[in-house]
């Protein structure tokens, strides 16, 4: 199969040995596990249980919300609190989260498993909806949504093209059987007729795990799509290879305009996490309750650890061993990561990896010097934007102008950031600029609206005003009539009285 | 010579009567630029009376407080007039009025006063705030009889945090 090139793109040192050589482990239960209300990109969950309640590993503590999914206790204990904790993200800000202290006793409560090829296809995305699954590739984007979308191709992406990690890769080592059959699931769902399983030639060992799968699929895969119509292509090893687009492009040949969503070009683009937990819940009715985290860089034992969902941070990194010299623990890779601010925040569903960094690995930036216009950012650039003009106008908060150089097409890879001589934080920039233009944007649209209010207010008033001048008119011009019609009976009535008056006077005289 | 006159008039007039432009542009252009707070602050009755009284020489630009330095820098450029400072400048938190509805004697003073009516309640029963709307004017602050309403900055979530403008650090050039 040709494949097409990555336009741009860099090879940093990989890093993945560190933590690739180690099977996956299991991480003994924390005393208290914290597990925030937003789960997804989407709404929140909304609570179903109150503070003191049992709940059983896999129960429903938090109910889909519109688009938003679901959310389910880690383990089986009880419902200790119900309040705000630190959030993996970048601001460092609080959020809703429910504290399940657990009884170590792991009761599951499993679903009914259903058979993709008898139960319907609103059962099946209704229950991937129920299960709380949601994209692993950190960016969370529910995946009944997509699920729910037809297609032609189905892409499976096994890239994990960032440095250090290598969570997707164990599990395309370990567990391809099952990533297998839930690509199968997920490409009956979309109405796929071809799978392409995209995996970096960097693993050789997981593609041959998951060849070996497609090989001998499980029988309920082998409903859902044929064996032949699965391919598992080896991806050259290029920074960011794994990007959505990316993938795209160099499977397929599609190129997918910036604005568009690759859905519009019968394309759909899934993690293999997500497909394991596809598979994980359909088939054996498990919620999402866990998820493998890569734990690297300066720690005693790295490797990638299933960790419950809501394990603090802290305490799975110090499970690890933390060297000294550790400074701060980055959350996702080093390339489109950031350095948590807290580490009281909890594992969540997008949390792939965990980077012990230190000055000897990642040695603190250098000064940033002044922008040589070399073009080396440019040639990098996997969507061919102008990142320099970019970061001149974000730079000089000119939000027009870059807008202009279509920054919000930029998906912030850093690979501008990691050749430029200059050492300036590019991407740093961007982000800066992209959140001032959203807020900018925000603040226009209230004051449009009231705007809009405000005259709508002054109409009413001022119809109001009239008609009320109207009826204060109508009611005195009829004043004016009842009176004029008094006036006159009354004026009769004198009359007749005067001339009453009269007339015994005139019969007297 | 007469003639050109007449029918160059005859077409001005045309022209006056069917092209006519309706309200003043300039203000519309103005008041787009101003926050539609509608907070009366800069002394007139909310920010199209405002825009009209700079477009007719009475109003000053710098008189919008919601809009801070920002605002008037754009008025400047718009009009081709001076900057001028204003001074401290004001912080642009987004803030909104909250009603202690428990305080609440259901008056409707405040539903009166609120420009975009963003409050809603009726006789004896309890108002609220449509934070959504609030444009954080404070004008339905002095009407209340019972001083129930408070304004309350928004709170921070992810989806209007801000990044911060990259710090650049300072190279040492030379050591004294």
């Amino acid at each position: 199969m040709a494949l097409n090139s990555l336009r741009g793109g860099i090879e940093p040192d990989a890093h993945k040995k560190e933590s690739s050589e180690t099977p996956i482990r299991h991480v003994p239960l924390p005393s208290r596990l914290v597990v925030p209300l937003v789960q997804s990109s989407q709404e929140s969950a909304r609570t179903i249980i109150t503070v003191g309640d049992r709940v059983l590993k896999g129960q429903c503590i938090g109910e889909a919300e519109g688009a938003g999914i679901a959310i389910h206790a880690p383990a089986s204990g009880t419902v200790a609190e119900i309040g705000y904790y630190p959030m993996a993200h970048p601001s460092g800000l609080t959020s809703q989260a429910i504290v399940i202290e657990p009884d170590g006793e792991e009761h599951w409560i499993t679903y009914e498993p259903l058979d993709p090829a008898t139960a319907s296809r609103d059962e099946l995305i209704l229950r991937i909806q129920a299960s709380g699954i949601v994209g692993m590739g950190g960016a969370v984007f529910p995946s009944h949504i997509k699920a729910r979308s037809k297609t032609e191709t189905l892409l499976i992406n096994g890239a994990e093209c960032e440095p250090w990690i290598t969570c997707d890769d164990r599990l395309m080592r370990e567990r391809a059987s099952a990533v297998v059959t839930g690509s199968a699931i997920l490409a009956h769902l979309t109405g796929a007729r071809q799978i392409l399983i995209g995996i970096e030639d960097n693993k050789p060992e997981a593609i041959a795990a998951m060849r070996a799968a497609v090989c001998d699929m499980e029988p309920v895969a082998l409903k859902c799509l044929d064996a032949d119509k699965i391919t598992v292509i080896a991806v050259p090893t290029r920074y960011p290879s794994g990007g959505e687009r990316q993938l795209t492009r160099i499977l397929t040949g599609i190129e997918v305009p910036p604005d568009k969503r690759v859905t519009g070009f019968g394309v759909q683009c899934f993690n293999v996490a997500t497909a394991y937990a596809v598979c994980r819940a359909l088939l054996h009715g498990e919620s999402m309750v866990s998820r493998i985290v890569t734990v690297t860089g300066n720690v005693e034992r790295p490797g990638n650890y299933e960790t419950p969902l809501g394990m603090p941070i802290a305490e799975l990194i110090a499970l690890c061993g933390p060297k000294p010299g550790t400074t701060r623990i980055l959350m996702g890779g080093p390339m489109m990561g950031f350095t948590l601010p807290s580490l009281e925040a909890p594992v969540t569903k997008g949390c792939n990896c965990l980077i012990a960094a230190s000055a000897e690995l990642f040695p603190p930036s250098e000064p940033e010097q002044p922008c040589i216009r070399c073009g080396s950012c440019v040639n990098v650039c996997p969507i061919e934007l102008q990142p320099f003009e970019m970061y001149w106008s974000s730079r000089a908060k000119n939000f027009d102008s870059a807008r202009q150089y279509h920054l919000f097409s930029c998906m912030e890879c850093g690979c501008c950031a990691y050749v430029c001589p200059a050492h300036i934080p590019l991407v740093d920039y961007f982000r800066f600029a992209k959140s001032e233009i959203r807020a900018r944007d925000e603040e226009q649209k209230a004051a449009d609206q009231a705007r809009a209010r405000f005259e709508f207010r002054n109409a009413r008033l001022g119809r109001e005003k009239a008609e009320k001048a109207a009826r204060m008119a109508a009611k005195a011009a009829e004043t004016r009539a009842k009176s004029a019609g008094e006036a006159a009976l009354i004026a009769s009535a004198v009359d007749r009285t005067s001339a009453a008056a009269r007339t015994p006077r005139d019969r007297q005289s | 010579m007469t003639g050109i006159a007449l029918i160059l008039g005859a077409a001005l007039g045309y022209a006056a009567v069917y092209f006519k432009v309706e309200g003043n542009p300039l203000a519309e252009k103005i008041s787009a630029l101003l926050p539609q707070t509608q907070c009366a602050q800069c002394g007139y009755p909310g920010c199209k009376p405002y825009a009209e009284a700079i477009v007719g020489g009475e109003a000053e630009i710098n008189l919008c407080t919601p809009g801070g330095d920002d605002g008037m820098r754009l008025l400047a450029e718009l009009l081709g007039r001076e900057f001028k400072p204003r001074g401290a400048p004001v912080e642009k938190l987004k803030i909104v009025a909250l009603i202690d509805e428990q305080t609440c004697i259901g008056c409707t003073l405040c539903i009166q006063a609120c420009p975009v009516d963003a409050i809603i309640g009726s006789a004896k029963q309890m108002h609220t705030v449509v934070s959504r709307y609030c444009t954080g004017c404070e004008l339905c602050l002095p009407p209340c009889p019972v001083d129930c309403i408070v304004l309350a900055e928004e709170p921070r979530t992810p989806q209007n945090w801000r990044w911060k403008y990259p710090a650049t650090g300072l190279k040492v050039v030379a050591w004294h």
